[in-house]
Parts: C-alpha cells; sequence; structure tokens
C-alpha cells in the first residue's frame, strides 16, 4: 500500500509523543504478564531435563514420582504427537525429548502436581537410563568429518557430499566477478572471527497457564510474541485442531525474538490432559538459559578489496553458525546482510548452519546480522586505518543507495543510509576530543524488516469511541502507535481510540510480532481499516443527505459534503455518525486482512567512544550515539526507546554476554550473575537522531526500527577499541581477559 | 525445613550443635537463600540470629568498633566515624552485591560462606579483624584471617557463630583501600581483589603495611613479602615493583568462567599497586 | 513441613498469611497474598524485579524468607499510588517513556524511591550506581535515569 505522497501531510497525531495505554497498569503493578495469573484447582508443572549434552534415552521410569502423594500427572515425549510437518515435529521434540536428549536442558519429562514443592520432589524422583554420547559444541568442530552426529539425515540436497551430517544447508548470495574485483584493490585484507552465542535476556522468564480437556478444546495465557503461533505449535504437538485452542497472551516482559516459539505451553497442555485441571509452568532463569532459544554461534572468514581512495572493490564473506540442535536457517539472514550497507560490483557471500549439542536457537532482534555485520565492519575499519581514510567518508563513498543493487539480490528504494551517514559526519560527537587510551569507532547497521499476515478489526463504537482489535502482543509500545494511525486517519482524538490484542479465537490469523513488523504491517491494516469503516460512513451519511456517495468526503473528524455542488449540508462528526448508526443500518466498522509487503528496510549507524584500561582491558564506553532512519517516526519517543535498547543490547554483546560451556558440554553459566548483561552504572546516556526518509511502501512513510540498533554496536565497539588500545579483536566478546591478552601478548 | 529465632545465644549454639541434619545459620540471608533455590543445599534448620542482643549494632570499643553480626552493608555505609577509621573495610562491603543486597547481606555472613573472592574479606584481613565466636562451650575469639579454610569452608566447629566482628584502633597517618576487578561495573563476582593497610611516620614514609589479596587462591592470602616491600618507601617505583612482584608470586588461581591464571594473576599485582596509592593518599602521604 | 502463621504490615495494612519455612517473601507476596507486582526475573537476587521495602530499606524480595516478615513493615509496588494519585516517580516514568516492556518498572519505581527518600538530589551516576541491581532489557536505561531525575525536581521543588 503506497507512501501516500499527495498527503505532504501536516500529521496531526503521528509524530507526537502521548501516553501509552498500558502505562498506568505498568506503574502500579496491575500489569499481567505470563505468570500473574492462576485458576481455581490449578496444578504446578515442573519439568525433568537432561544433565547431558548428548545421550540416548533408553528408559524413563516414573513409578516413583507416581507415587509421590500430590502428583496428578506425568508425561514424557511419548505423550505429544508426532507432526509430519519438520517444522512442527522439531518444536514438539524440543518440547519433550523423544530418544535423544540433544543438549544439557533438553526437557525429557515433566510433572504436575498440588504444590511447586511436591512437583520439584517429584522430578527428583523420576529415573531416566541414559546413554551418554559424544558431543560437540563448536561450530568448526562439529562441520569436520567424523564429528559427532546431532542428528542423522537433516541435511539439505544443497549441502555437498563429504560433510559431516552436522551440515544442514548452504546458502549462497552476490554478483559480479570477485577475481577482477580483488585485482583492482590496492589493499586487501582477509581475516577470522569466532563469536560465543548469546540471550535475548528478556527479564520474565517463560510462563503459561493451560487447560485441555479431554475433548480436545482447551486455552492458553502465556507470555508470547504470537499467540497464532503458539495456536499451531500446541495443535500440532497435542494434535488437536488449532481451532479448539484458544490462546490469550499476556503482557510480556521483553521478546526480542525469543518468545516466537514455544518450549512449555505444549507441556503444560500435555499435563492438563492428562490431569483434568489446569496446569501452570514457570520456567527458571536457569531453565531460561539452558533451554529456550539462544542466538547462534559463529565462526567468520571476511576478505575485503579497497582502492587507495576507499573504494570497495570485492568483498567476500564465509558464515558458518549454529542454531543449536536442529536445522536452522539463520546464517541465510546473515549471508544477505552482511555486506547490505554498499554498493559493490563484485560480492558474495556463503553461509552455512552446523548442529551442535545446544539448544535450538530462535531470533534474537536482527537474527543472523549483528554477527556477519561486526565481521565486515571490523574489516573495512582496518582498511580505512591501513590506508590512513576517515572511516565515515568511506562509507559515504561506497554506501548503498536508491538504485543499488544490493548485495543480496534486490534493487533498494528510497534508503537512509546516506542520510545517516552524513547525520553523524555532521554531529559534534564525531569531532569531539579524545584523550589517552580513548578511541571511537564507528558501524553501519542494517536490517531487512518485515510485512506478513495481518488482520485488523476497527469498530466505530456507539458513544463516538474506536476501538481497534489486533493480534500481535505490543513488545516495543505499539498499541501506542496503532490507535495514533487509527486517531489520525480518522481525525479523532489519541484519546478516543483504544487498541486491544486479540486472542486467537476473536480474530484471524496474524504473524508473529518480529521483524520489526508490527507498526508497520498492522498500522497499515489498521490505516485501511480506517479508510473502510470512514466510506462506510461517508455512505450513511450520503444516505441522510440524500446525495451521491462520492459526493461527502472525510475531514477533520467529520463528513462533509465534497463541493458546493452537493449542497449546504453541515458537518457530522463521527460521535454524531455513531450515534445513529442503529438507524442508518447498524453498528460501523471496518476491517482489514492482508499479507502486508512494501516493508522498507532501516539502515542505521551508530558512533562510540570508548576508553580501555591498560593494565586490566576494562573497556568504558564514554559516549553513545545512534542514528537510524526510521521512515516516519508515529511515536518519537518508542522510537528513541528501540535505538536505545537495542544498542545496548548490542553493547552487551561485543563486551561482556556469552555462552560459556565447559569440556562436558554443559552450560556454565545458566544465569544473571555470569552471564553478564549490561547495568545501568555500565552506560553512558545513549543520544539518539532519527532519520526520516519515508518508505514508499507504507501510507505514513513507516519502517520498522526495533531489529537494526542491536546490529552495529559490536563492530563500532570493536572499532573504537582498536583505536583506543592498538589491537584488534575478532573474538566475541572483547571480555577483559580476552583483550588484556590481546594487548600485552 | 524449621525455622528458628532462638532467645538467646546459648540457645542458638545448642540448637546448631544438637541439630544431626544439615543446619545453617540466616543473617542477612543473601548467600544462603540462593543455595537454597539452588538446591545446593537443603537445610533442616535455619537459625535465625538477627533479633539476638548487639547482633544490629555498630558500638565504640577500644578505640575501634565492634560491628554486630547482622549489622548490613548499607548500615556500614551509613556509619561516617566507622568509614573514616576503616575505609577500605567499608569500601569492601558496600561492593557486596546490588542496593537491595547492601540492605541485608552482612561482613559477618559473607566471611563464613567462604568464597575466595568475599568482598568484605581482604580488608578485614589487612585491618587484623577478630571474629568472636560463640560455641556451645562459650565464647572465643579468633583473627578473620582464620576463618575461611577453603572454597565454601570455614574453621567454625559444629554449634559455633560468629556474634561480631572488632575492628581495631589505629594510628593517625594510617589508612586501608580496597579494590576489585570486575568485567562490568556492578553486580559481578570479584575476578581479583587486593587490600592494603599503611601506617606512615611524619615524613610519609611507609612503617607498616598489610597487603592482601583474594580470588587468587582458595581463600584470601595475606602476603607478607608484598607488605615488607613497602615498608621504609614512599612508594616509589622499586618498592611499587617488589609490592607488585610478591603478589604475584604469591597468586594461585584458577581458570574458570570469570577469569584466566594469567588474567587474575596481573590484574591482582595491578589491584595491589593502586590499592597502594590510595591507602598511602587517605593516610596523608604525597607520592 | 507444616505452615507457619505470620503478622505483618503490607502498605500499611495489617496482613495475616500462613507459609512454609523454605518459601521466600517473593513467593508469599505472589501466590499467597496475590500481589503480583513484584516479579521474580532470577530468584537469586541479581535482578531486582522483586524488589520491595522492609522495615524502611529496599530488598530482594526473593532474598527475604516469608517468615521473616513477622512484625515487620513491607511496602510493595502496589502501595505506591495514594488510592488513584500515582506517585511522581510512577507519573514521570509514563510521561517520559521509562518503560516498554515494564516487567522490570516496579522494581525500578520501588528501589528509586527508596534513593530519593535518602537522596533527594543524586547525581545521574549515583542514580545509576544505585540502581545497578535493576536489570532493564528494553530501555537502555536512558530515560529511566532522565525520569528519576525530573522526579527527584518536582519532588524537590514543589
Amino acid at each position: 500500500m503506497a507512501f501516500d505522497v499527495k498527503a505532504e501531510r501536516k500529521f496531526k497525531v503521528v509524530g507526537t509523543r502521548v501516553a501509552r495505554p498500558d502505562g498506568i497498569d505498568k506503574v502500579t503493578g496491575k500489569a499481567a504478564y505470563g505468570a500473574d495469573i492462576s485458576a481455581p484447582g490449578m496444578l504446578h508443572g515442573r519439568i525433568l531435563r537432561s544433565p547431558h549434552a548428548h545421550a540416548r534415552i533408553r528408559a524413563i521410569d516414573v513409578s516413583e514420582a507416581a507415587k509421590l502423594a500430590g502428583v496428578k500427572a506425568i508425561v514424557t515425549g511419548a505423550d505429544l504427537a508426532q507432526p509430519e510437518d519438520e517444522a512442527f515435529a522439531d518444536v514438539a521434540i524440543n518440547c519433550l525429548a523423544r530418544d535423544k536428549a540433544l543438549y544439557d536442558g533438553h526437557a525429557v519429562a515433566a510433572v504436575a502436581a498440588t504444590s511447586k514443592s511436591i512437583a520439584k520432589r517429584a522430578i527428583r524422583l523420576i529415573k531416566v537410563d541414559y546413554e551418554v554420547l559424544p558431543h560437540v559444541t563448536d561450530v568448526d568442530a562439529a562441520m569436520k568429518p567424523g564429528a559427532p552426529v546431532v542428528q542423522e539425515g537433516r541435511a539439505l540436497e544443497n549441502v555437498p557430499a563429504g560433510m559431516s551430517q552436522n551440515v544442514t544447508t548452504r546458502y549462497q548470495f552476490g554478483h559480479g566477478d570477485l577475481d577482477a574485483g580483488f585485482a583492482k584493490a590496492d589493499r586487501i585484507i582477509e581475516r577470522s572471527f569466532k563469536t560465543a552465542a548469546t540471550h535475548q535476556g528478556y527479564i520474565e522468564p517463560q510462563a503459561c497457564l493451560a487447560s485441555l480437556g479431554n475433548d480436545g478444546r482447551g486455552e492458553v495465557w502465556c507470555c508470547t510474541q504470537g499467540q497464532y503461533m503458539v495456536r499451531a505449535n500446541c495443535a500440532a504437538a497435542l494434535g488437536v485442531e488449532e481451532s479448539q485452542l484458544r490462546i490469550t497472551a499476556s503482557e510480556i516482559g521483553g521478546g526480542f525474538g525469543g518468545k516466537t516459539s514455544t518450549f512449555i505451553e505444549p507441556v503444560a497442555l500435555a499435563l492438563s490432559r492428562k490431569a483434568g485441571k489446569p496446569v501452570k509452568i514457570v520456567m527458571t532463569r536457569d531453565e531460561v538459559f539452558k533451554a529456550t532459544g539462544p542466538t547462534i554461534s559463529t565462526s567468520m572468514d571476511i576478505r575485503i578489496g579497497m582502492t587507495r581512495d576507499g573504494r570497495i572493490t570485492a568483498g567476500r564473506g564465509e558464515l558458518r553458525y549454529s542454531g543449536g540442535a536442529y536445522p536452522n536457517e539463520t546464517v541465510d539472514m546473515g549471508a544477505q546482510a552482511a555486506f547490505a550497507a554498499y554498493d559493490l560490483e563484485a560480492v558474495e557471500t556463503v553461509g552455512w548452519n552446523a548442529m551442535t549439542n545446544r539448544p535450538k536457537e530462535i531470533p534474537y532482534r536482527a537474527p543472523g546480522a549483528p554477527t556477519a555485520i561486526y565481521a565486515v565492519e571490523s574489516v573495512v575499519d582496518e582498511l580505512c586505518q591501513a590506508l590512513d581514510l576517515d572511516p565515515l567518508d568511506v562509507r559515504l563513498l561506497n554506501a548503498a543507495r536508491k538504485g543499488t543493487r544490493s548485495s543480496y539480490g534486490p534493487t533498494f528504494n528510497e534508503i537512509g543510509l546516506v542520510a545517516t551517514l552524513e547525520a553523524a559526519k555532521a554531529h559534534p560527537h564525531y569531532t569531539a576530543p579524545l584523550g589517552p587510551h580513548q578511541g571511537r569507532g564507528l558501524s553501519c547497521g542494517f536490517w531487512f524488516n518485515f510485512g506478513g499476515n495481518t488482520c485488523v478489526s476497527l469498530n466505530i463504537n456507539d458513544d463516538g469511541t474506536v476501538g481497534v482489535v489486533e493480534g500481535n502482543p505490543d513488545i516495543g509500545g505499539s498499541r501506542a502507535s496503532i490507535s495514533m494511525m487509527a486517531a489520525e486517519e480518522l481525525g479523532v482524538p489519541y484519546d478516543k481510540v483504544r487498541t486491544v490484542i486479540a486472542d486467537t479465537s476473536s480474530l484471524g490469523f496474524n504473524d508473529i510480532t518480529d521483524g520489526s513488523r508490527v507498526t508497520f504491517a498492522v498500522g497499515l491494516a489498521t490505516i485501511e481499516a480506517a479508510r473502510a469503516a470512514i466510506r462506510e460512513m461517508c455512505r450513511r451519511v450520503a444516505k441522510i443527505w440524500d446525495i451521491d456517495e462520492d459526493a461527502v468526503i472525510w475531514e477533520d473528524g467529520c463528513a462533509k459534503p465534497a463541493g458546493p455542488n452537493a449542497g449546504t449540508h453541515p458537518p457530522m462528526s463521527l460521535a454524531e455518525i455513531a450515534a445513529i448508526a442503529g438507524n442508518t443500518g447498524g453498528p460501523i466498522a471496518g476491517h482489514h486482512e492482508v499479507n502486508a509487503d512494501g516493508a522498507g528496510v532501516s539502515f542505521g549507524v551508530h558512533l562510540c567512544d570508548t576508553e580501555v584500561d591498560p593494565e586490566t582491558g576494562a573497556t568504558k564506553i564514554l559516549r553513545y550515539t545512534v542514528f537510524q532512519d526510521a521512515g516516519k517516526a508515529v511515536h518519537p519517543d518508542y522510537v528513541e526507546g528501540q535505538m536505545q535498547g537495542g544498542a545496548v543490547q548490542g553493547i552487551g554483546w561485543a563486551l561482556n554476554e556469552e555462552y560459556i560451556y565447559g569440556e562436558d558440554g554443559r552450560l556454565q553459566n545458566a544465569g544473571l550473575l555470569d552471564y553478564r548483561v549490561p547495568v545501568a552504572s555500565d552506560l553512558p546516556d545513549i543520544e539518539t537522531v532519527i532519520l526520516e526518509i519515508p518508505n514508499p511502501g507504507h501510507p505514513y512513510g513507516v519502517r520498522g526500527v526495533g531489529e537494526t540498533p542491536i546490529v552495529p554496536p559490536l563492530a563500532a565497539i570493536a572499532n573504537a577499541v582498536s583505536r583506543a588500545a592498538g589491537v584488534r579483536m575478532t573474538e566475541l566478546p572483547m571480555s577483559p581477559p580476552r583483550l588484556l591478552k590481546a594487548m600485552t601478548g | 525445613m524449621r525455622y528458628v529465632k532462638p532467645e538467646n545465644f546459648e540457645a542458638a549454639a545448642r540448637l546448631l550443635r544438637d541439630e544431626d541434619g544439615v543446619s545453617r545459620i540466616l543473617a542477612g540471608g543473601t548467600d544462603v537463600l540462593v543455595q537454597l533455590k539452588a538446591e545446593v543445599v537443603e537445610p533442616d534448620l535455619m537459625v535465625d540470629i538477627k533479633h539476638l542482643p548487639g547482633m544490629r549494632d555498630i558500638l565504640a570499643e577500644d578505640g575501634g568498633f565492634r560491628i554486630g553480626a547482622a549489622v548490613s552493608g548499607a548500615q556500614m555505609g551509613e556509619h561516617d566515624a566507622l568509614k573514616a577509621l576503616w575505609p577500605g573495610v567499608v569500601e569492601g562491603v558496600e561492593l557486596i552485591g546490588s542496593s537491595q543486597v547492601q540492605s541485608r547481606a552482612t561482613m559477618a555472613g559473607n566471611l563464613c560462606t567462604g568464597s575466595p573472592s568475599g568482598d568484605s574479606v581482604p580488608a578485614m584481613v589487612t585491618a587484623g579483624a577478630v571474629a568472636r565466636v560463640q560455641g556451645p562451650g562459650g565464647i572465643r575469639d579468633v583473627p578473620v584471617v582464620d576463618i575461611p579454610t577453603g572454597p565454601g569452608k570455614n574453621s567454625l566447629a559444629k554449634g559455633e557463630f560468629i556474634t561480631s566482628i572488632f575492628l581495631p584502633a589505629r594510628p593517625d597517618r594510617a589508612s586501608d583501600a580496597y579494590l576489585r576487578f570486575i568485567p562490568r561495573t556492578e553486580m559481578d563476582i570479584a575476578v581479583s581483589s587486593a587490600a592494603v593497610s599503611l601506617e606512615l611516620d611524619g615524613d610519609g614514609v611507609v612503617t607498616a603495611a598489610h597487603v592482601a589479596i583474594g580470588a587468587v587462591a582458595p581463600t584470601v592470602l595475606l602476603v607478607k613479602d608484598a607488605g615488607t616491600a613497602l615498608i621504609r618507601s614512599k612508594l616509589e617505583e622499586a618498592a611499587i615493583a617488589g609490592l607488585v612482584a610478591a603478589v604475584e608470586a604469591a597468586c594461585n588461581p584458577i581458570t574458570d568462567k570469570r577469569g584466566t591464571i594469567e588474567f587474575r594473576t596481573k590484574t591482582a599485582g595491578v589491584l595491589a599497586k593502586r590499592a597502594a596509592r590510595i591507602a598511602y593518599s587517605r593516610a596523608g602521604g604525597q607520592a | 513441613m507444616k505452615t507457619i502463621p505470620v503478622e505483618t504490615t503490607i502498605n500499611g495494612d495489617s496482613a495475616e498469611f500462613l507459609c512454609h519455612a523454605d518459601e521466600s517473601l517473593l513467593d508469599v507476596l505472589r501466590d499467597r497474598l496475590g500481589l503480583t507486582g513484584a516479579k521474580e526475573g532470577c530468584g537469586t537476587g541479581d535482578c531486582g524485579a522483586c524488589s520491595v521495602m522492609l522495615n524502611g530499606r529496599v530488598v530482594c524480595s526473593c532474598l527475604v524468607l516469608g517468615v521473616e516478615a513477622q512484625g515487620a513493615e513491607i511496602e510493595t509496588i502496589e502501595g505506591m499510588a495514594n488510592g488513584e494519585t500515582l506517585h511522581p516517580l510512577q507519573r514521570v516514568f509514563i510521561e517520559e517513556a521509562a518503560l516498554q516492556c515494564g516487567v522490570c518498572t516496579p522494581g525500578i519505581l520501588v528501589a528509586a524511591k527508596a534513593l530519593l527518600e535518602k537522596n533527594p538530589d543524586p547525581t545521574d551516576t549515583e542514580v545509576r550506581y544505585w540502581l545497578a541491581g535493576n536489570l532493564c532489557r528494553c530501555t537502555g536505561y536512558d530515560k529511566i535515569i532522565k525520569a528519576v531525575q525530573i522526579a527527584a525536581a518536582e519532588m524537590r521543588g514543589a
């Protein structure tokens, strides 16, 4: 749906800073999250997990646990269905293992009991006979022939013969003649990089309350980024019809992609069906780290050639990602994103996925891109240093623009990369003086953004207020933005609009909240639904005035005659039309269903100043500025919030966050003490500069903004540290022990 | 698990001695409740001692201070006279955990938990602090350096618990400091740490020096040679180099998820050097 | 394990409950008293989402036993507003967009209120270090610090 160029629009609501509708509930503790609801007679579920990184499950003996007073149901993988579809089957097996435990923490059985402490005792009484198998947790080791095989027969046909069975996919993108490109370069740098897996780190652990009857009808309350996805996964795993499950999304305490799959809901439903009672399961923090969906771990090789005046002549990347113990496609997006910021004649990226004995990876904010772009931006920066060129000027020289054939195929429409680079160059941060042991770094960032399946239903209430019903959990303030767009379109004040998120029975299918798609796609559908309601209101008014439908226009929240020929009729406001709707044909609504496309990519640039303690390797972030193209910032506070939050997650990823595995393949730091996310005292203010280069594919020009900000920090910090400490960090995180070792040899 | 608030010290000691199962003391609870949650310990008996007489008091005694075993880090941080006398000890305690943990955590608990990286311990050791131990048979005083015996272990016998810690008086022109290395700015367990306590004469020459290092051995180490290296100096380069060398030589750390052997050893020396300079400056020395 | 009767004061009102000896105060608030404003983010004192006031000091309720509430005064997020009037911190947090998902917000508000009662005019650095034990994954802390300072200024000036 195209950008409304003629509405060179004076937005009245969009672009202002209104209060969010869930604010009061959240500051008073009233808001209900996944673990905040209970039901009469409810049981407490607890999951038994494999202590082995890789093991065959020979037998499970639940007899002792079943005898414990208060235990009402016990389930294992045998109690779930075996869906034919591979994706559903993987989810089901990940929820409860079948013949093998595939990673430390893989669920093997679960218990529902009358109290949390009985459930805890009961799982300790379950005896599992494991045959421990050799394991592999490193992606490069997993790709070698002879590596322990995590799952057999999962490779796609495009994987060449002779590789380990752990290698499941190969992707390739690019264009042009690489050899010719490298031949033109005055300087070529080739580097290898390794990054550890990280976790989304949402503060709210997964939690659900589920109820499933013998008749196949069930309900689930859970914190999720997609109630329709939960429904689909649960229906497949339990062997029931989707329409018989009603899934309600609670308020969500953080997702970032980490709640785009199901881990406990099928288990809770299976227990509930057996016990005949509702079952509540809340994951512990330890379980969240061990058994939800961290990111890929990576090993990457990047080779880039540049002329002495800064033109990139060729770029090649090989990305080896591991998405854990199942086939995984995140490397597809990494391989596409790696060189996306550049206008290149010759570029090629090859991406591999290999299975390891680690948890099943699911998305984390711009999945695949942060690590790939970290590697590319590091090499570009090193070339700038080697050729003594200004890093911003080099980015400007090579930047993708409208008409650039991207490294991953499509030709770019209007994009904001040059605008963000120029804004960075003009910003005082870029030229602020630096002291000893301090350095400045920058990086570009990119995310595709997505559209997807979306339904919105918009009701004109009889009191002149408006209700919007949409199907996407609000993880960033989208309810406010949706209400703003409805208010803008209808010409009514923001506080006359209320947006609610429907359960799966109350609205048609919606894709998950991901891909930075909600403000774009749900917004677009809301605008269309509002326009449909407007058309209906105009039709009613035309009848009242006894004129043609196309003689009535909508302006400033009222139906008005289109011109003097339509006659003299005083405008009728939405409230007036609504009040008499019953007499003019019945309640008035608009709705829209679409698989939205036209999402606009979002580019960003981050500037970062660091100070490195030469005696300890401690890195302090002194100053940080985020420049990003939002297309149209519907609610500037929330756009800033995404830019700041994503930047800080990237800072944590660069400096201290990592999954640490022991020789035994077990996760050593499954808690917030040793999985080190940034704390308030680690950071300075995060300054933000929003650029607006409208997305031609959205009526207001909106681009998704949520994911791009996590992409630049990894290289921005590596590049800053390189200038502060004189060392190039090619392994993440750049924790102090690694940095000190690099500095002192 | 049974929870008991005994009436007096003797009753508490007897309860602990006579318990056949696993017993634990509850002061601030910021270690024991974490262990409970992790199912590392399943106490049959939890003895709360916070209400016993003097447990929450900071009292002046013989020019120093007697600090009740249930005194929180937050309380210590608000006590100006204590901070003036032993700033290194107080800053060590104040580094334990978050503001929330500070409201509850105690230096006695931190000492008895026996973590090699306990933040309160190195400066207590260099201060020459003494723990008062209550047992079924009575009371005894133990230098704090003799309390931890290994990771997670202490020298207290069954039925014994600490009721207070005594920080002695100190002369003028004396002070201490504690530094730790953590990868973030807060909320981490020390990867390495050092405490230095100094006494100076009228010319700013060091007359007494104690150096203790933490998180680099199974227990906190009092490094005699490191102290000796500073005596009769004004912290010139040679003295500092001697300090660092002695500290590095004494380190016996492990490589784990928080740090490597080489990193811990290197940074222990750096922290000892920096702590010495801070203590020296606090004591009135001009470097 | 038998339950123990406890009498306490929560948000100024007397309250009674039964709990097992090994239940945390957080468990009691959420599961026995229906006060779900305090959240369990980790259960180990590392995230601060369970912060409440205990006898005038901010604590992690996951690190306090339920039985320790006997005779104590406890304040939770549910007691922060005065009827329908929000505390300035609560109101300013909404105005300044200092929350996104909101799950860390109750803990941060309780901790921030405790700070301002102790130190009504803190520097940004003091605010950041005081709140270091309250993890937020959504905001990057920037708007939170600014909101605390704006509320503090209002509370000093008003």
